[in-house]
C-alpha cells in the first residue's frame, strides 16, 4: 500500500538531489573562482549543445580539460584545498545541490507508485483496437489491465505483431508515447497502478502541483 | 482632389529621400523638408490658385534637388535604394516591359517559393503590318512592395530548383531567358536540394543552356544572384548593386564582430567592395548600365520601363546577332543603332539553329573566361609565358595525334580483333565437342578459363613481405604532422558520448593519422599531410605556381594581410595545382589550402583551377579537386571573387563534357561560394570523415533565417543523408579510394581507359 504521507515527508525533508562532481581521471585541478552557494546551470540550448557552467579545469599531460556542471543548482562543499593539486580519478571536487522541480517530484512519486510497462524494441506502438476504442470512449483510466492481455500492436518495417501486457493488474494511469511515433527500446509505454490506489495517487499529484515551491 | 494627391506624392517622395539618405544630415533634404512643412502649414489659409502655384513650385524644387542628391549618392545609399519597398520589382517589370505574361507555378504566397517568379511572357514586334509575338521565359526574384511572404527575394533551394526546371523548359522550347536579379542572397538552409548544391547545379546547367540568356541586375547578392545570372548579356540598373557579400556581412567579418557592426564601418565596406553599376562595368562583369531616374526607379516611372524594354530587346537581339547570320542590312543596322533608337524597328527572330547554339555556348564560355584575368598577379617572365604557350600548342598537337588519331584507330582495331575472337569462341562453344576439340588442338581459344598468369598466382599465394619483418605499410606516413612532436595528450570531442580515452599526440598525429582510435573522429590535419601522403607531392610536377593573389580592388589594409598569408604559408594563393601519379594513374590535382586566408577563392585561385581543368582536358587526365578547407569567396576581391563561381563552373563543365573525371574531396570545413559552384557541381563528391560542408555557417543561418541549427547540421554524414555528397572516406584510405574511383568513375576520354 502506498504511503502518501511518508513519501511526501521524505521528499520535503530533502527536496533536492545532490550531484557529486568527481574527477574523470588523474590530473592537476584548477578551479575557476566559484564560491560556495554560487548558482550554476547544466547544458542548455535546444539540443543541450551549450555546455553547463565551467566548474574547474583538469590538466593531465598538458591536456587541459573543462569540467562543467551537468545540472542546475548551487555549489556546495567546494574542495578548494585541491586547487593546483594532482588528484586521482574519482576525487570529489564539489557537490551541486539541485532543487527538485515540480515535474521531478511528481516523476519520483509516480516512479514509486506506478508499474511501468517498457517498450521491448524500437518500433511504432499502437493500442490494440479494443483497448483503443475503450480509451477513446472513456479515457485511459477506463482500461483495466491483467497479465497476458493483448495490449499493443508493434509495427516495425510494415510488420505488425501483437504485444501482450505483463505485470500486475491495474488500470492505465499515464500513457508516455504518441501512437504512430517511433519509441526506443527501454522507454516506458504506459504507467499502471492498482485501481484502488488511483485516487490516492491523484491526490498526491494534486497536492504537489498546488503546494510545491519551486526554488530555481 | 488633384492638389491633395500631388501633395501626398510630394510627402511620399520626401519620405523616400529620407529613407535613402538615412540618418545622414543633408542640406537639400533639410530644405525639402522645411519647404514642404511650411507649405502644409500655410495651405489651409491659401486660396486654390495659390496652392496650385505653390505645389507646382514645390514639384520643380523636388525635381531639381533630387537631381542634385543623385550626385551625392554613396554606395550604401544605393544599397538602401534597392532594398526600399518602393523600388521597382519583377511584377512591375512584367506588367510594364512585356506585352503579355502568365505566371507559372505560383500565385502570391501560393507558390513553392514566393520569392521567385517564373513567367512566360511575350514581346510584340512589328514587321510591316504583321505583329510577331516573341516568347521569353522570365525568371527572377520578387521582393514585392513590402510583401513579407516574399522573404525579401531570398530564395530557398527548392525555388532555385524550380527556376532551373523552367530554364530547361526554355531550352527545350528554344526561347530566350530573361532573368531579373533582385536578391540579397540565397536562403542558406541545407534541406534538400540544399542552398549550395542547388546553386552549383543551376550554374552548371546554365553554362550549357542553348538559348540566349539576358540578366538584369538590381540587387545582386552573391551566390543567390549567381543562381540565375550566368548570362550572355549582363545588364545592370544604374542604382543597383552586385556584390560578393552584403556590406553588413562584410563589416561583421572585417570588424571580427559577433554583434552588429557600426553604420560607418558598413558604409566603408560598401565603398571598398566596389559594388555599384559603374564599378562592375569598369571591372568588366556587366555589359551595360540601364540608366534609372534620379534616386532610382519606382513603379510610377513609366519612361524607365520603356527604356528597359528597349534594352532587353536590344540585348537579346545582340546575342542572336552574334551567333546567327542575319541579313547584311539588318546586321549593319543593329551595329549602327544608337543607344536611344528603338530596337523594335529591326526584326530579329530569337530561336536559334543548331550551329548557332554551338557558337552561343562557345561565346558564353569565352566571355566568362576573359573576365577577371587581370585581377591576379602573374609573375611569369615573358620567356616562361612564351614557353607555356608553345607547350600548350604542342600538347594540343600531341593530344590530337595520340588520342584523336592513333588511339581511335587503335581502338577500332582492338574492337575488331575483340569481335573476331568472340566470334571464334562462340563458334567453338556453339558447335559442340567435335569443333571444340579441333579448335583446342589448333590452339585457337586454347587458354583454360581457370588458368592464371604465373605472376598473379605468385602474388596471391606468397606470404606478404616475408623477409622484411612486419609489413604494416598502411601506417607508415611519408609526412608526419609536427603536432605529433608535442608531448601531450589530446581529448576526442566525442569522448563524452562515446567514452573515447585520451590519445597521445605522438600516436594520434603520427601513426593514427589524426583519427581517434576509439570512435574514428578525424582531427584536422595539415594540408601537407595530404600533399605528401595522398598525392605524392614530392614526385609531383607543380604548374602555375607563379600565379599569385592580388588586391584588385585596392581594398584598404588587404595588401598587408595578403603578404602575411604569403609569408606564413610560403604560397602565392590558396590553391596549389600539380600533376601527380595515384597508383600509376597520372592525374591533375588542385588543392584549396585552408591556412591561406581560410582557403578563400579569389581571381588567382579561380584562374589556377580553370587552367588545371584545361590542362586535364588537354592531356586527358582525371581532375581531382581537394578542398582542405574553404571559407568561401574572398570578400576583399568583391565581384572579382564572386565571378569565379560561374567562370570555374564553366571550365569544369567543359572538362566533364569532354569526357573527363572531375572528382571533389572535401575536408575540414568547406562553405559558401566554392561549394555553391565548382565544387558542388561535381557528380562525384566525397568527404573526409568529420568534415563539414554547407552554404553558410550556423551563425549566419541563425542571423538570416532565425532558425536554430543542430550541432551536427553541416557534418559530412548529414550531407550524405541529404544526398549532397556521394560518400565519406576514412583519411587513411583516401589514396586507395581515389584509385578505386579512378578505375570505376569518369567519362570516356581518360587516357588510361
Amino acid at each position: 500500500m502506498l504511503n502518501v504521507k511518508e513519501m511526501l515527508e521524505e521528499i520535503n525533508a530533502s527536496p533536492y538531489e545532490e550531484i557529486q562532481i568527481k574527477t574523470p581521471h588523474t590530473g592537476v585541478v584548477e578551479f575557476v573562482g566559484l564560491k560556495p552557494d554560487d548558482r550554476v546551470v547544466g547544458p542548455t540550448g535546444k539540443w543541450h549543445e551549450i555546455p553547463g557552467t565551467l566548474l574547474a579545469n583538469l590538466t593531465r599531460e598538458k591536456n587541459k580539460k573543462p569540467i562543467c556542471a551537468t545540472l542546475k543548482g548551487s555549489v556546495m562543499d567546494l574542495r578548494s584545498e585541491l586547487e593546483g593539486q594532482f588528484v586521482e580519478a574519482g576525487e570529489r571536487l564539489l557537490t551541486i545541490r539541485h532543487f527538485l522541480s515540480k515535474e521531478e517530484v511528481i516523476g519520483r512519486i509516480l516512479k514509486k507508485a506506478l508499474n511501468l510497462f517498457i517498450a521491448p524494441e524500437r518500433a511504432k506502438y499502437y493500442f490494440a483496437p479494443e483497448i483503443d476504442a475503450k480509451i477513446k470512449a472513456g479515457g485511459e483510466q477506463s482500461v483495466k489491465l491483467r497479465d497476458g492481455m493483448e495490449m499493443f500492436i508493434v509495427s516495425r518495417m510494415k510488420r505488425e505483431t501483437p504485444l501482450a501486457y505483463s505485470g500486475p493488474d491495474g488500470i492505465i494511469y499515464a500513457v508516455y508515447f504518441q501512437q504512430g511515433d517511433n519509441v526506443d527500446g527501454g522507454q516506458p509505454l504506459i504507467g499502471v497502478c492498482p485501481e484502488s490506489q488511483l485516487s490516492l495517487i491523484q491526490d498526491v499529484v494534486n497536492r504537489v502541483q498546488g503546494e510545491w515551491e519551486e526554488r530555481d | 482632389m488633384d492638389i491633395d494627391k500631388r501633395t501626398q506624392e510630394l510627402a511620399s517622395r520626401l519620405a523616400y529621400i529620407t529613407d535613402i539618405f538615412g540618418p545622414r544630415e543633408n542640406a537639400s533634404v533639410a530644405l525639402l523638408r522645411h519647404r514642404l512643412g511650411e507649405f502644409l502649414e500655410q495651405a489651409p489659409k491659401l486660396g486654390m490658385r495659390e496652392i496650385s502655384r505653390q505645389v507646382a513650385r514645390l514639384e520643380e524644387l523636388f525635381a531639381l534637388l533630387e537631381g542634385k542628391l543623385e550626385n551625392e549618392l554613396t554606395p550604401m545609399d544605393r544599397v538602401r535604394i534597392v532594398r526600399h519597398p518602393q523600388r521597382i520589382c519583377l511584377k512591375d517589370i512584367l506588367e510594364n516591359v512585356y506585352d503579355n505574361y502568365t505566371e507559372i507555378g505560383g500565385q502570391d504566397e501560393w507558390s513553392i517559393d514566393p520569392g521567385i517568379i517564373i513567367a512566360r511572357a511575350t514581346i510584340a514586334r512589328t514587321m510591316g503590318k504583321k505583329t510577331v509575338h516573341q516568347s521569353v521565359m522570365v525568371i527572377g526574384q520578387e521582393k514585392g512592395h513590402g510583401q513579407e511572404f516574399r522573404n525579401g527575394g531570398s530564395i530557398k533551394p527548392w525555388g532555385n530548383a524550380n527556376a532551373l526546371y523552367y530554364m530547361r523548359v526554355a531550352d527545350t522550347e528554344n526561347i530566350p531567358i530573361h532573368t531579373y536579379v533582385f536578391t540579397p542572397g540565397a536562403y542558406p538552409v541545407e534541406d534538400y536540394p540544399g542552398a549550395a548544391q542547388q546553386i552549383a547545379k543551376n550554374l552548371y546547367v546554365m553554362a550549357g543552356l542553348r538559348v540566349p540568356i539576358v540578366s538584369i541586375f538590381s540587387e545582386g547578392g552573391s551566390g543567390g544572384a549567381e543562381a540565375i545570372a550566368l548570362a550572355d548579356r549582363r545588364l545592370m540598373l544604374s542604382h543597383g548593386y552586385y556584390s560578393v557579400i552584403s556590406p553588413e556581412g562584410a563589416a561583421a567579418i572585417e570588424g571580427g564582430l559577433k554583434a552588429k557592426a557600426s553604420p560607418e564601418l558598413i558604409a566603408q565596406c560598401a565603398e571598398r567592395l566596389c559594388i555599384t553599376a559603374e564599378d562592375n562595368l569598369r571591372l568588366g562583369f556587366i555589359d551595360r548600365i540601364v540608366p534609372e531616374p534620379p534616386l532610382g526607379a519606382r513603379p510610377e516611372h513609366y519612361e524607365f520601363f520603356r527604356l528597359l524594354r528597349r534594352e532587353v530587346i536590344r540585348a537579346t537581339d545582340e546575342i542572336v546577332h552574334s551567333v546567327e547570320t542575319l541579313g547584311p542590312l539588318r546586321g549593319m543596322a543593329i551595329r549602327r543603332q544608337g543607344a536611344d533608337a528603338d530596337p523594335q524597328d529591326i526584326f530579329v527572330r530569337w530561336s536559334l539553329g543548331q550551329k548557332a547554339k554551338r557558337k552561343l555556348l562557345q561565346l558564353r564560355h569565352d566571355k566568362f573566361r576573359a573576365m577577371s584575368r587581370s585581377a591576379c598577379r602573374d609573375n611569369r617572365s615573358m620567356s616562361v609565358r612564351a614557353y607555356n604557350v608553345l607547350e600548350s600548342v604542342l600538347w594540343v598537337a600531341h593530344s590530337a595525334l595520340r588520342h584523336d588519331f592513333v588511339d581511335r584507330y587503335k581502338r577500332n582495331l582492338s574492337g575488331l580483333l575483340e569481335g573476331l575472337e568472340a566470334e571464334v569462341r562462340a563458334l567453338r562453344h556453339g558447335l559442340g565437342g567435335t569443333m571444340s576439340s579441333l579448335l583446342g588442338r589448333t590452339g585457337v581459344g586454347g587458354v583454360r578459363r581457370m588458368e592464371m598468369p604465373p605472376d598473379a598466382l605468385e602474388r596471391l599465394t606468397r606470404l606478404s613481405c616475408p623477409d622484411e619483418g612486419t609489413c604494416r605499410i598502411e601506417d607508415v606516413w611519408v609526412y608526419v604532422s609536427p603536432k605529433s612532436r608535442e608531448d601531450r595528450t589530446q581529448t576526442c570531442p566525442n569522448s563524452a558520448s562515446h567514452g573515447c580515452l585520451d590519445l597521445w599526440a605522438r600516436d594520434l598525429y603520427g601513426e593514427f593519422a589524426g583519427v581517434c582510435s576509439h570512435c574514428g573522429h578525424h582531427f584536422p590535419m595539415e594540408f601537407q599531410w595530404y600533399l605528401y601522403n595522398v598525392f605524392d607531392y614530392g614526385q609531383a610536377y607543380e604548374f602555375n605556381r607563379e600565379l599569385e593573389s592580388d588586391n584588385p580592388l585596392h581594398y584598404e589594409g588587404f595588401d598587408l594581410k595578403l603578404d602575411e598569408a604569403k609569408s606564413k604559408t610560403g604560397l602565392g594563393c590558396s590553391c596549389i595545382t600539380f600533376e601527380t601519379f595515384i597508383e600509376g594513374v597520372r592525374t591533375v590535382v588542385a588543392v584549396l589550402v585552408s591556412p591561406f586566408r581560410g582557403g578563400t577563392v579569389g581571381a588567382a585561385e579561380g584562374e589556377k583551377i580553370i587552367r588545371a581543368a584545361e590542362r586535364a582536358m588537354l592531356k586527358r587526365m582525371p581532375f581531382i579537386m581537394y578542398s582542405h578547407g574553404t571559407a568561401g569567396i574572398r570578400i576583399q576581391e568583391g565581384t572579382c571573387g564572386v565571378i569565379q563561381m560561374p567562370r570555374v563552373t564553366m571550365a569544369v563543365r567543359q572538362y566533364i563534357e569532354a569526357g573527363g573525371l572531375y572528382l571533389v574531396l572535401y575536408d575540414t570545413n568547406s562553405y559558401a561560394g566554392p561549394v555553391a559552384s565548382f565544387l558542388g557541381c561535381s557528380p562525384y563528391q566525397f568527404a573526409v570523415r568529420s568534415s563539414n560542408i554547407g552554404f553558410a555557417g550556423p551563425g549566419v543561418i541563425r542571423e538570416t533565417t532565425g532558425l536554430d541549427i543542430p550541432p551536427q547540421y553541416h557534418r559530412a554524414s548529414s550531407a550524405l543523408s541529404r544526398g549532397h555528397i556521394q560518400g565519406i572516406w576514412d583519411r587513411r584510405d583516401i589514396r586507395k579510394n581515389l584509385y578505386q574511383a579512378l578505375l570505376t568513375m569518369g567519362g570516356k576520354n581518360l587516357y588510361y581507359r
